[in-house]
Parts: C-alpha cells; sequence; structure tokens
C-alpha cells in the first residue's frame, strides 16, 4: 500500500512540473504539438527510471556518511557523481535509440541529448537525497511516479498549445506568455490533489 | 569601456533577457521566490557561478577538444555550484537560509543560462567579454528573479525582506500568491509587458 501512496503521491501531488517547476526549459520548448511532446516524455521516463535506482545506490553505499570508509563523509560529491551518471546514461539511452529506433531518434532529435541537463532528472535524484527513501524500490516506484506525472503535464499543455492556435491572443500575449499563464491555471488545476493521501 | 563590451553588460538585462526573450533557466528558478530574500540568495549564486565558470572555460577553450567540451564544461560548473552550495551552507545557521534552497542551488548545474551562455559566447570569445557576459546573464536572470520576489513576498505575505509592509494597513495576505502556479502567471505578464514595449519580439 505504502508503494502505491508514493506512486500516486509522486504523479499528482509532487507533480515536477506544477509543484516543483523541475524541467521547464524542455516543457516550453517541444510542447507544440502532441508527438514529440509524448516522445519527449517517454524518454525522460525511461531516463529518471535507469538514473534514479543507480544514484539511489550510489549515495547510499558510496556517498552516505560512514558507507564506503569509516569516518568518511563523501556527501559534498553528490552533485558531480549525480550529473556524470546522469550524462553518461543519457549517452547509452541516445546509443541504443538511434540503434533501434531511428525514427524516434531523429524526431526528438536535439532535445534527447538535453535531457542531460533536464532539471527533473537532476531534481529527481537530489530529492531522492532528501527524501530519505528505505529501500531501491521506493526510489524506483517514485522515479516511475514522477516521470509519468512530467508526461502527463507535457502531452496536456501540448494539446491545449494545439487547440490555442486557433484562439485570438492578444499581440505581446501570444507566443510564451500565454503559455507561462496556460501552466499556471493547470497548476492550479492540478492543486486540487494537494494533501490526498492514500 | 568600448561599445561592444557595453552592449555585452546591457543586452541580457532587458533586450535579450535570459528569462523572458531565451526562455533559458526557468527550471530551478521559479520556486525560490516566495520571499525577497531566497530570489537574492539565488541570484547571487547564479551571478557568481555564471560570471566564474564562463571565465574557466573561456581561459581553457583553445584546449579542450570539441568532442568531449560538454562534460568538461558539467564537470566545471559542478565544481562552482560545489563551492557555492558549502559557502551558503556555512551561512545557513547565521543568516537562516532556506534548506530547501540546497536543491535549487545543485540544480543551478542543469540551469541552461550557465550551460547555454558558455557554449554561445565563452567558448568563442577571450576571458575578460566571457566573464563579463556570465556576469550580465546571471543579473539579467536575477532581476527577473528579483521581480516576481518583490510582487509574490509583497501580495502573500504583505511583507518585505520579513518585515511589515501591507500588513499594518489592514491587508489580509492571499495564499494564492505563494502557491508555485502564481509565479508562472506573474512571469506571463512580465513577458507581456516587455513585449508590448519591445514590438519585434511579438510571434506571429
Amino acid at each position: 500500500m505504502e508503494y502505491l501512496s508514493l506512486f500516486v503521491k509522486s504523479i499528482f501531488v509532487d507533480n515536477m512540473i506544477f509543484a516543483y517547476f523541475l524541467g521547464m526549459c524542455s516543457f516550453l520548448a517541444v510542447s507544440k504539438n502532441v508527438k514529440t511532446a509524448a516522445g519527449l516524455g517517454v524518454a525522460v521516463i525511461a531516463v529518471l527510471l535507469i538514473t534514479l535506482p543507480v544514484n539511489y545506490l550510489l549515495n547510499t553505499y558510496v556517498l552516505a556518511p560512514d558507507a564506503l570508509v569509516k569516518g568518511v563523509d563523501l556527501s559534498f560529491l553528490s552533485f558531480i557523481v549525480f550529473i556524470a551518471v546522469i550524462a553518461a546514461i543519457v549517452q547509452i539511452v541516445e546509443m541504443l535509440v538511434e540503434k533501434f529506433s531511428p525514427e524516434l531518434y531523429s524526431a526528438l532529435g536535439i532535445f534527447l541529448p538535453l535531457i542531460a541537463v533536464n532539471c527533473a532528472i537532476l531534481g529527481g535524484s537530489l530529492f531522492m537525497q532528501q527524501k530519505d527513501f528505505l529501500n531501491i524500490g521506493e526510489a524506483t516506484v517514485y522515479a516511475l511516479g514522477s516521470g509519468l506525472g512530467w508526461f502527463l503535464a507535457i502531452v496536456s499543455l501540448a494539446a491545449i498549445r494545439e487547440k490555442m492556435s486557433y484562439s485570438n491572443v492578444p499581440a505581446a500575449l501570444k507566443g510564451l506568455g500565454i503559455t507561462f499563464i496556460t501552466v499556471g491555471l493547470m497548476g492550479i488545476a492540478f492543486m486540487t490533489f494537494m494533501g490526498i493521501a492514500l | 569601456m568600448n561599445a561592444k563590451l557595453k552592449e555585452t553588460i546591457l543586452n541580457p538585462i532587458f533586450k535579450g533577457n535570459p528569462i523572458t526573450v531565451l526562455v533559458l533557466g526557468i527550471c530551478s528558478s521559479l520556486a525560490v521566490t516566495v520571499t525577497l530574500k531566497g530570489a537574492l540568495v539565488m541570484a547571487l549564486s547564479v551571478i557568481v557561478v555564471c560570471g566564474i565558470s564562463s571565465l574557466i572555460l573561456s581561459l581553457l577553450r583553445n584546449t579542450i577538444p570539441g568532442r568531449v567540451r560538454i562534460i568538461v564544461q558539467l564537470v566545471v560548473v559542478a565544481m562552482m555550484v560545489i563551492l557555492v552550495d558549502q559557502i551558503l551552507k556555512s551561512f545557513e545557521a547565521t543568516y537562516a537560509i532556506d534548506k530547501q534552497l540546497s536543491v535549487y542551488i545543485g540544480l543551478i548545474i542543469t540551469n541552461c543560462i550557465v550551460m547555454g551562455r558558455i557554449e554561445a559566447f565563452a567558448l568563442g570569445n577571450k576571458p575578460w567579454p566571457s566573464f563579463l557576459d556570465g556576469v550580465a546573464n546571471g543579473a539579467g536572470y536575477g532581476l527577473i528573479l528579483i521581480i516576481v520576489a518583490f510582487f509574490r513576498e509583497l501580495l502573500g505575505s504583505g511583507t518585505l525582506f520579513g518585515f511589515d509592509i501591507l500588513n499594518r494597513f489592514g491587508y489580509v495576505p492571499n495564499n494564492l500568491v505563494i502557491l508555485p502556479p502564481f509565479a508562472l502567471i506573474l512571469l506571463g505578464c512580465i513577458v507581456w509587458v516587455q513585449r508590448s514595449i519591445q514590438k519585434d519580439l511579438q510571434e506571429k
């Protein structure tokens, strides 16, 4: 039951986009149509699902105080270790996608390598460090949940933006401005989930 | 100071602002704008990280092989962020800096402004202009952060820097303003104002 609660919580309540604004740059840039948005969303889920458990293991068995050598606290190295792991895994995922699905590879274009600097990925690892998960299962469930939350957010924004291209928006607000406001309103809608505990 | 250098400094602050024009670095910025103090700490950290890592990478630009440059950039930026984070941690107790801020300081590593300016400017220019470019972009980012934080703290808590401003006139704080989505709506309004003044930025 605890896993289910964590899962639902990480999708809706602690939504990466609407509660923490993580991964905003690619969220705004790639949400012009639903198809590429869904592709990027899937890539983010995959990368989170691999990097978060790996970083969890590193954090528990290498970086935590007294983990590697007694009396040594390596936790100040966590930023650099996490980002190195993420960059390496994104590189591997990129090569795999290029080999097995060239179609998706060309659709994602520059955004696949940019996942390495997507704040949602590093943010996931940093929040994992703050939340003190008990075991690797919880970390994996958290990764899946926050990835799905991000996917949900980008696909729904892309759908709204596709519809919005037919509406009459003030010239100065077109594009970026109205997108910001839309995301804000979506965020308010997502606040309904706040405080839900299973 | 010659005209080109002046342009380097002034452009990122208004005309080419990293947040409202280039849409870079929104990720780590909005959650820290609930209070002016948080925004100020974040702005200063980004200025320092952006300026010094631009300087270092500009000094190294002729010795870094093109293929591995991203990794080298990440290492330099991560090193700077670790330094800033450690310095802030030592002040945490004295100045009561929010602990939540630590996650967002870490996220400066993936802040697109830092990487973007290094890629676009520092790798092709001499150290001194690169340093100024980094600092100016950090400042442009900080400016937006402080504007957003000013309104959010004033309307959301009725205070500025923790001092009572509106509360003493019987103002009831509006909790909606403290919630994260409002920062985005405010940012949308800032973009609206800027694009009404600078018509050439409008999208068709």
